[in-house]
């Protein structure tokens, strides 16, 4: 594989799932990256964002919504429970050959997707196939669409669908006892 | 009971429990309102997880071991031990806590089953318990589930269904009573998992049953669990137009079941991988056996597939590299699973059994023979004349047939999942039937795999409201003890015994049957103790029958009873003459009592501490 032909399946893989929560939880790095879809420089694309989320000094901002990091860390306790995500990410891939990272990877795509589909349920936000032509009437909901490219008049809007999108159904994520520490994500192990 | 406002059916499984529930109140007829209670249990330390299933194990952790906190339940201060999917993660670790299959040593002959015991290769610093007292930890986790989820209804008011194999003996069933009795439950029932999983299917056909089985129909119910295969035969017969069901043969206790596959293919695999040059460690063949389960499911599943990968992951955090790679093939789990576990057979085979090493480990007495095919032939074959008796069956029990024809198959148990496995067993029993020129076997559809035990365990406390259809059955067995005939003593010779059949076959639960002809004399302090029988095939045999002889097929020795008439306002050494009653509870147990003339009763206890040999 040249580099010029782009990453291989398993670096999109590691891609894929470091980004997993990014998509998830940051919506001006998601729409930067659908701008990408678009043809248009990321990096620029997230400098703009990065302006326009700036202005209005004048009144008191709104506060911003703290995230407790437990839910978050749970979930990547059981991404490496199951999926051995963590060890994967940490592990330096380049010594390898694509035949080993691959053996690795069913590990963890096969566990990550277990600890995923046990604990959420995930569903496109459209459900037409990618490429297919699709209309935006007027009031369509712009926290779960992003429109790019050529944005201008009036809603209806018609466009093609890029990416499905991705939206989480049902979440249940394990109850934790009292004095619980959830930032060990994996223990160490001592064989007696 | 009447009070109760919720049928609740507990299956108290090999290796997973579950618990299901119908709403009375807003139940009608056939439609009844049912759910599975989710049961919530520790996943790793410190996470509680709601699961369908509780993984019927136990581990008995070190006190370092854990931060107490993490393995401790709300509200349940100082508990000692961690059931569910911990334990059995943790004990895979570290097997030497780990207490398993409970249930099976709960009718191990060999085994005091009250005293504490497991697990069995325990240090001595670990508190063992009982089979008996792991037992009633399952069931009150079960019940403290309950009681949190419904505060208003507790377990103990509700009208409650434990199922246990058809093939348990008197002693196991009593002391799953006795387990139930523990964690405070009074008014409940013992109920066959086969059963339970036909009236499942009952409760799914939505009333519909009434059109896919007919008058001459047998159903053969092949459950096969984790762990154990159990078998049942229930034919439909009609009684004043209305369908009746009627279990008529229960199999075997026949330990094998969907982990023997799960460890058989991994062996399969470990050896392919040794010839290649890779010797595995203990802990990685865990691994397979994990990883091969996954696989096992994918080229069951999907007829397409014809190679699926199997990766046994490092144990240290180095990822790459470590992990070990390697395939099955189709060809692999047809030979190892499908030829193994359902081999094409002739009806007349029979299990091989090898007889014991002297110095086998003591263990539980898993079946010899892998084929299940093998033991329903043996089990079709020794059943051949189960419906002599029954109206409307006359076809199916002429002279020349050599087994009994099912003509519908019921599947429960998680190995079924297999569509393989499943259709292999049609496959074969198809083969039999085609050789006496009968008709093939129906597929009776639309189980839970999983729940269908619990489930049909609260449809029948549903059922037995008045609602729906009942499966007739009684005892599966008929039972005697043995008496010592009277003749003069021959040094080294053991006097003749015969068997005086005190509770006959299809004994219905409420009824009860004295032995008035027959006295003994008991003396008063003095433990007395009878051997004790059961026959799965003589049906003919009513109580006070005595025989004097009889084949080794027919009969079984079971462990032996045992009568203590206490010394209260008696003198030790006195003698009173005694008869026998049986009856079979409420709840499903078999109840032995010695009558005194005056109308004294005292309990015959079953001897469970173990006295037989080990094995069986």
């Amino acid at each position: 594989m040249s580099e010029s032909a782009g990453p291989g399946f398993i670096t999109r893989f590691f891609l894929a799932f470091s980004f997993f929560f990014r998509f998830m939880f940051n919506k001006e790095f998601a729409g930067a990256v659908m701008r990408i879809g678009k043809g248009e420089s990321p990096a620029v694309a997230v400098e703009e964002q990065a302006i326009t989320a700036k202005p209005k000094p004048e009144a008191v901002p709104p506060p911003l919504k703290e995230t407790p990091p437990d839910s978050a860390l749970q979930l990547l306790g059981l991404l490496q429970q199951e999926g051995r995500f963590i060890d994967f990410i940490e592990e330096d891939v380049t010594q390898f050959s694509d035949a080993d990272i691959g053996a690795a990877v069913r590990v963890v795509h096969d566990g990550c997707r277990r600890a995923l589909h046990d604990h959420m349920t995930t569903e496109p936000v459209r459900s037409e196939q990618e490429g297919a032509r699709v209309t935006l009437s007027a009031g369509f909901d712009a926290s779960a669409i992003r429109v790019t490219g050529n944005v201008t008049g009036k809603p209806p809007f018609n466009g093609t669908l890029i990416h499905r999108g991705w939206r989480v159904k049902t979440i249940t994520l394990p109850k934790l006892t009292e004095g619980h520490d959830v930032k060990v994500l994996a223990p160490a192990e001592i064989e007696l | 009971m009447s009070s109760a406002r919720y049928s609740v059916g507990i299956d108290l499984g090999t290796t997973h429990c579950a618990l299901s529930f119908v709403d009375l109140i807003q139940s009608e007829g056939e439609g009844a309102q049912q759910q599975v209670m989710g049961v919530p249990q520790f996943t790793s330390p410190g996470n509680v997880e709601e699961k369908a299933l509780l993984p019927s194990f136990l581990y008995l952790p070190h006190p370092e071991e854990f931060a107490q906190d993490d393995i401790t339940p709300p509200g349940r201060d100082g508990r000692h031990y961690v059931v569910g999917e911990l334990a059995r993660s943790q004990g895979a670790r570290t097997p030497i806590r780990l207490v398993a299959s409970a249930k099976s040593w709960l009718c191990h002959p060999g085994i005091d089953r009250r005293a504490a015991v497991l697990p069995l290769d325990a240090p001595e610093e670990v508190e063992k318990i009982s089979p008996l007292q792991a037992s009633i930890y399952y069931l009150q986790e079960l019940c403290d589930t309950w009681n949190n989820q419904y505060p208003d209804a507790p377990l103990a008011k509700q009208s409650v269904t434990i199922t246990v194999p058809a093939s348990f003996d008197p002693a196991a069933r009593d002391l799953t009573a006795e387990a139930a009795r523990a964690i405070g439950l009074e008014h409940f029932l013992l109920l066959e998992e086969p059963q339970a999983a036909l009236y499942s299917w009952l409760q799914a056909t939505g009333g519909n049953w009434r059109k896919q089985v007919h008058v001459g129909d047998i159903i053969l119910v092949v459950d096969v669990g984790g762990g154990t295969t159990d078998l049942s035969l229930i034919a439909v017969t009609e009684q004043e137009g209305n369908l009746i069901l009627q279990r008529i043969a229960v199999g075997d206790h026949i330990l094998l079941g969907g982990d023997n596959m799960d460890l058989a293919l991994a062996h399969v695999i470990s050896a392919k991988l040794t010839n290649q040059g890779t010797r595995l460690e203990p802990w990685q063949l865990q691994g397979l056996t994990h990883g091969c389960r996954a696989a096992k499911e994918t080229l069951l599943n999907d007829a397409d597939v014809e190679t699926v990968p199997v990766v046994v992951p490092s144990r240290g955090s180095r990822l790459i590299g470590g992990t070990l790679r390697t395939e099955i093939t189709r060809a692999e789990l047809m030979q190892a699973i499908v030829e193994g576990f359902f081999p094409r057979v002739d009806v007349s085979a029979q299990p091989l059994s090898r007889a014991r090493g002297a110095l086998t480990r003591f263990s539980l007495p898993y079946a010899q023979d892998a084929a299940i095919t093998r033991h329903l032939a043996a089990f079709l074959t020794r059943q051949s004349g189960a419906t002599v008796e029954l109206a409307g069956f006359e076809s199916a029990s002429t002279g020349d047939a050599c087994f009994l024809h099912p003509t519908a198959i019921l599947f429960n148990g998680g190995v079924f999942k297999g569509q393989l496995m499943a259709d292999r067993m049609c496959e074969v029993i198809n083969s039999w039937l085609q050789k006496e020129n009968v008709s093939h076997v129906r597929v009776l559809e639309g189980m839970d795999l999983d729940l269908a035990v619990a489930k049909g365990a609260a449809y029948y406390g549903y059922v037995r409201l008045g609602q729906g259809v009942r499966i007739r059955g009684g005892t599966a067995k008929s039972y005697y003890i043995g008496v010592e005939s009277a003749m003069p003593a021959v040094p080294g010779i053991e006097p003749p015994i015969q068997a005086l059949c005190v509770a006959p076959f299809g004994m219905e639960e409420g009824t009860c049957v004295e032995l008035p002809g027959r006295e003994f004399g008991l003396v008063v302090g003095e433990p007395v103790r009878f051997r004790f029988f059961g026959s799965s095939v003589r049906r003919e045999d009513h109580a006070g029958v005595m025989l004097d002889h009889w084949s080794p097929e027919e009969i079984e020795e079971l462990e032996e009873i045992e009568i203590n008439l206490p010394a209260e306002n008696r003198s030790p050494g006195e003698v009173v003459p005694v008869h026998l009653q049986a009856a079979i509870t409420e709840t499903g147990t078999l109840h032995l009592e010695a009558v005194s003339p005056s109308g004294e009763h005292w309990k015959v206890e079953f001897d469970v501490r173990g006295s037989m040999e080990g094995g069986s």
